[in-house]
C-alpha cells in the first residue's frame, strides 16, 4: 500500500497535476460560452503542458541547471528552453485571440458564443432563404430556348455586353 | 561564393520569407509592399527548385543550423518526398504573389494591404519550415508561426463573421498544436531526442510502451485537426468561405497540405511504418476516417449555396483521397497519396483563384451571383471549369492522375470497398462541380446584382490561375516526372530513415 503511494500518487504527483490541469483546461475550452473564459481554458490546458515538460527535465536533488562550484547535479536545460519557446507562442496565441475578441465584440455587442453564433444563423438563414428564391426564380424564368432556334449565335449577338 | 549560396540554401528558403516579413511592415506602401512579397516568393520558388534537383541528384540534403551537428542541433533535411512538397508550397506562394496585388487592393482596406503580405509572408515562412525541418519541436514551432499568422489572415475577411470562424480556428487550431506538444514531450521523455532521424533509430527499443503510443496518438490527431482530417474537420468550411480570396487561395492550396505531410513524415519516418501499421491499428483507423470524408464531405459540398464554401467541403472530401492513399502504407499507397497531395494543391489553388476572380467582379460568391458570368467573364470561368474538371478526374487533367494511381493502389491492396467509395465520392464531386458550371454558363445573369467592376479580372490574376491550370493540364498530359518523383519519395519512405 506504502509502495503504490510513494510510486504511483506521490511519485507521480507531477504527471496527476498536468493532467488534472489538462482536462480542466480542456473542459473549459469546450464547456464554457464565453470566448474569454475559452481563452483563459486554452491557457490553462497549454500551461499543463509545460508543466509536463519542466517535470520530465527534473532529477532528484538537481539545482537549477546553472554552473556552481560544488554542484554537479542540475536539472536538464534542455526542456526549459523549448517550453520558454512554447510559452512565447502560447502568448501570441492569447493575445491574438484575445484581439479577435475585441473585434468580434465590435462587430457582434456580445462575447458569448451563442449569442453570436445565433446573429450569425440569423444570417446565414435569412441568406439561405435569399439564395432559395433568388435560385427558384432563376428556374421559373429559366430561358428555354425557342422551338425555332437554331443555335445560339444570335442570341448572343444581341446580347449588349 | 556561389557554392556558399548553395549551401546555405536550406536556410535562405525558411529566413527569406521570414524576413521579408517586416521589411514589408517596413516598406508600408502597397506597390513597396508588392514588390518586396513578390521577390521573396520568387526567390524561394528558385531555390526550392535548386534544392528539388539537388535531392533529386544527392538523395538528400541536409543542412546544420548555426553549425551545430545534429542531433544536437536543429537539422534541415530536404528528401525525394518533402522536395516535392516543398516544390508545391513556394510555386503555389509564387504563384498567389501575382495574384495578390489586385485582389487585395479589391477586398482589403488600402491601409492594411501591407499587413496581409507580412502575414502571407510568414505563413509561408512557417509553412516552409515544417516542411523542410528534421526537428520534431522546430516542427512545432514553425506550425505555430503559419497557424498564427492564418488565424490574423482569415480574420481579415470582408464580413464579420470571418472574425468567429478565425476565433473557433484559432482555438481548435491550438488545442492541435498543444496536442502535437505533448506528444513530441512523450518522445523526448522516452528518448531525450528531438533530431527525427535519431528518433526514429531510437524509439524502436523504447516501442512498447503506453508512453511511446499516447505520443503517437497525440501527435496524430494533433496534426490530422491541421489537416481537417475528418472528423477534426469542423473549422474548415468557414475559415476558407469568409477569408479573403488570396487568402482561401493559398491556405488551401497549401496549409492543409503540409499537415497532412507532416502527419507522415512522424508516421513513416519517426514511428516507423511497422510500428503504427504493424503494432498499431492506424491504418484502419485512417481509411475508414477517410472513406467517410470523401463521402460524407462531398454530399454536403453539393448541398451548399456558396460556391467558396461549397469549393472548402470539397477539399474535406480530397483530403480523404490523399489519407487514403497514405494510410494503405504500400509504395504505390504513398506515391498516390503523395501525387494526390500535389494535384489537389494545384487544383484547389486554381478554382479558389478563379472564384477569387469572380469575387473581384462581383463582390459575391453565391452560385447565383455567379449566374451567367460564362459570358461576362469568359477566360476566368474557363479556367473554372478546367479546374473542376480536374477536380472530378477528367482524363487529361492532373485529377485524373492522382485517382488512376490511387485506384490501382486499391486495387493492388484489395480494398474494394474504398475503391467503390471514391468512385461514388468522384461521381458526387459531378454533380457539385456541375451545378457551379451549369450556373456560371446555362443561366441569364441576375438583375439584382451589383457589379463592382465591369471585363476580365487584371493580368496577375488571370495568369495566376492559367499557370496553375495548365500545371494541371501539363501533368495531366505527362506525368511520368511527377509520378517518379513521387515512387522515388515512397521509396524512400518505406525504406525507413530520412
Amino acid at each position: 500500500m506504502m509502495d503504490f503511494f510513494n510510486d504511483t500518487v506521490a511519485g507521480l504527483f507531477n504527471y496527476w497535476i498536468v493532467f488534472g490541469l489538462m482536462m480542466i483546461g480542456f473542459y473549459t475550452v469546450i464547456a464554457h460560452d464565453n470566448l474569454v473564459k475559452k481563452l483563459i481554458g486554452l491557457n490553462v490546458f497549454q500551461t499543463s503542458v509545460f508543466i509536463l515538460y519542466i517535470s520530465m527535465g527534473d532529477i532528484r536533488g538537481a539545482t537549477a541547471p546553472i554552473l556552481i562550484d560544488g554542484q554537479a547535479i542540475y536539472a536538464h536545460p534542455l526542456p526549459q528552453v523549448l517550453i520558454l519557446t512554447a510559452i512565447v507562442v502560447g502568448v501570441s496565441t492569447t493575445a491574438l485571440g484575445l484581439a479577435l475578441i475585441v473585434r468580434i465584440h465590435e462587430a457582434y455587442g456580445a462575447i458569448e458564443e451563442d449569442d453570436v453564433l445565433a446573429a450569425d444563423f440569423a444570417t446565414q438563414d435569412a441568406e439561405d432563404a435569399t439564395e432559395q428564391a433568388r435560385s427558384a426564380q432563376a428556374r421559373a424564368t429559366e430561358p428555354h430556348a425557342p422551338a425555332d432556334a437554331d443555335d445560339g449565335a444570335e442570341r448572343e449577338e444581341s446580347r449588349p455586353s | 561564393m556561389i557554392t556558399h549560396f548553395f549551401n546555405q540554401m536550406p536556410a535562405l528558403v525558411v529566413v527569406v520569407p521570414m524576413l521579408a516579413a517586416p521589411l514589408v511592415v517596413l516598406a508600408h506602401r502597397q506597390w513597396a509592399a508588392w514588390l518586396i512579397f513578390v521577390g521573396a516568393c520568387w526567390a524561394i520558388f528558385g531555390m526550392a527548385f535548386l534544392l528539388f534537383v539537388e535531392a533529386k541528384i544527392a538523395g538528400q540534403v541536409s543542412y546544420a543550423v548555426g553549425g551545430w551537428a545534429p542531433p544536437f542541433g536543429i537539422q534541415l533535411v530536404i528528401d525525394p518526398f518533402n522536395a516535392l512538397v516543398l516544390l508545391l508550397v513556394t510555386g503555389v506562394a509564387a504563384l498567389t504573389s501575382l495574384y495578390a496585388r489586385a485582389s487585395i487592393a479589391a477586398e482589403i482596406v488600402a491601409e492594411r494591404g501591407y499587413l496581409v503580405y507580412a502575414l502571407l509572408l510568414l505563413c509561408i515562412a512557417g509553412l516552409v519550415g515544417i516542411t523542410i525541418t528534421g526537428d520534431a519541436f522546430n516542427l512545432f514551432v514553425f506550425l505555430e508561426i503559419s497557424s498564427l499568422s492564418s488565424y490574423a489572415l482569415i480574420a481579415m475577411g470582408p464580413k464579420r463573421r470571418a472574425l468567429l470562424s478565425a476565433f473557433q480556428y484559432l482555438i481548435m487550431g491550438t488545442v492541435g498544436g498543444t496536442f502535437l506538444l505533448i506528444g513530441i514531450g512523450l518522445v523526448f521523455m522516452m528518448t531525450g531526442t528531438l533530431n527525427m532521424a535519431d528518433l526514429a533509430s531510437r524509439l524502436p527499443p523504447v516501442a512498447d510502451t503506453h508512453t511511446v503510443q499516447a505520443a503517437l496518438a497525440f501527435i496524430v490527431v494533433g496534426l490530422s485537426l491541421k489537416a481537417a482530417l475528418f472528423p477534426l474537420h469542423v473549422w474548415l468550411p468557414n475559415a476558407y468561405t469568409y477569408a479573403p480570396s488570396v487568402v482561401s487561395a493559398f491556405i488551401s492550396a497549401t496549409a492543409t497540405k503540409v499537415a497532412v505531410y507532416a502527419v507522415f513524415r512522424f508516421v513513416f519516418t519517426v514511428f516507423g511504418v511497422d510500428y503504427a501499421f504493424g503494432t498499431l491499428p492506424l491504418g484502419e483507423v485512417l481509411l475508414v476516417l477517410s472513406a467517410i470524408a470523401m463521402i460524407a464531405a462531398s454530399l454536403a459540398a453539393i448541398f451548399q449555396t456558396d460556391v467558396k464554401r461549397l469549393l472548402a467541403w470539397s477539399s474535406i472530401a480530397q483530403m480523404g483521397y490523399i489519407v487514403a492513399g497514405f494510410a494503405l502504407a504500400t509504395p504505390d499507397g504513398i506515391s498516390a497519396g503523395l501525387v494526390h497531395l500535389l494535384n489537389h494543391g494545384l487544383i484547389k489553388g486554381a478554382l479558389f483563384m478563379a472564384v477569387g476572380a469572380l469575387f473581384w467582379r462581383l463582390r459575391g460568391s453565391s452560385i447565383n451571383d455567379l449566374a451567367g458570368m460564362g459570358r461576362a467573364m469568359p477566360v476566368t470561368s474557363a479556367a473554372f471549369v478546367v479546374g473542376g474538371l480536374s477536380l472530378i478526374g477528367v482524363p487529361a487533367t492532373a485529377g485524373f492522375i492522382s485517382k488512376w494511381v490511387l485506384l490501382s493502389a486499391l486495387f493492388e491492396a484489395h480494398r474494394y470497398l474504398l475503391v467503390a467509395m471514391l468512385l461514388l465520392a468522384s461521381l458526387l464531386s459531378i454533380i457539385y462541380v456541375g451545378r457551379v458550371i451549369e450556373a456560371l454558363y446555362f443561366r441569364a445573369r441576375p438583375d439584382d446584382v451589383t457589379e463592382h467592376a465591369h471585363g476580365e479580372a487584371p493580368l496577375g490574376m488571370q495568369l495566376a490561375t492559367w499557370a496553375l491550370i495548365a500545371a494541371n493540364i501539363a501533368i495531366g498530359l505527362h506525368a511520368t516526372p511527377e509520378l517518379g518523383a513521387a515512387q522515388r519519395a515512397a521509396a524512400g519512405l518505406m525504406g525507413g530513415g530520412t
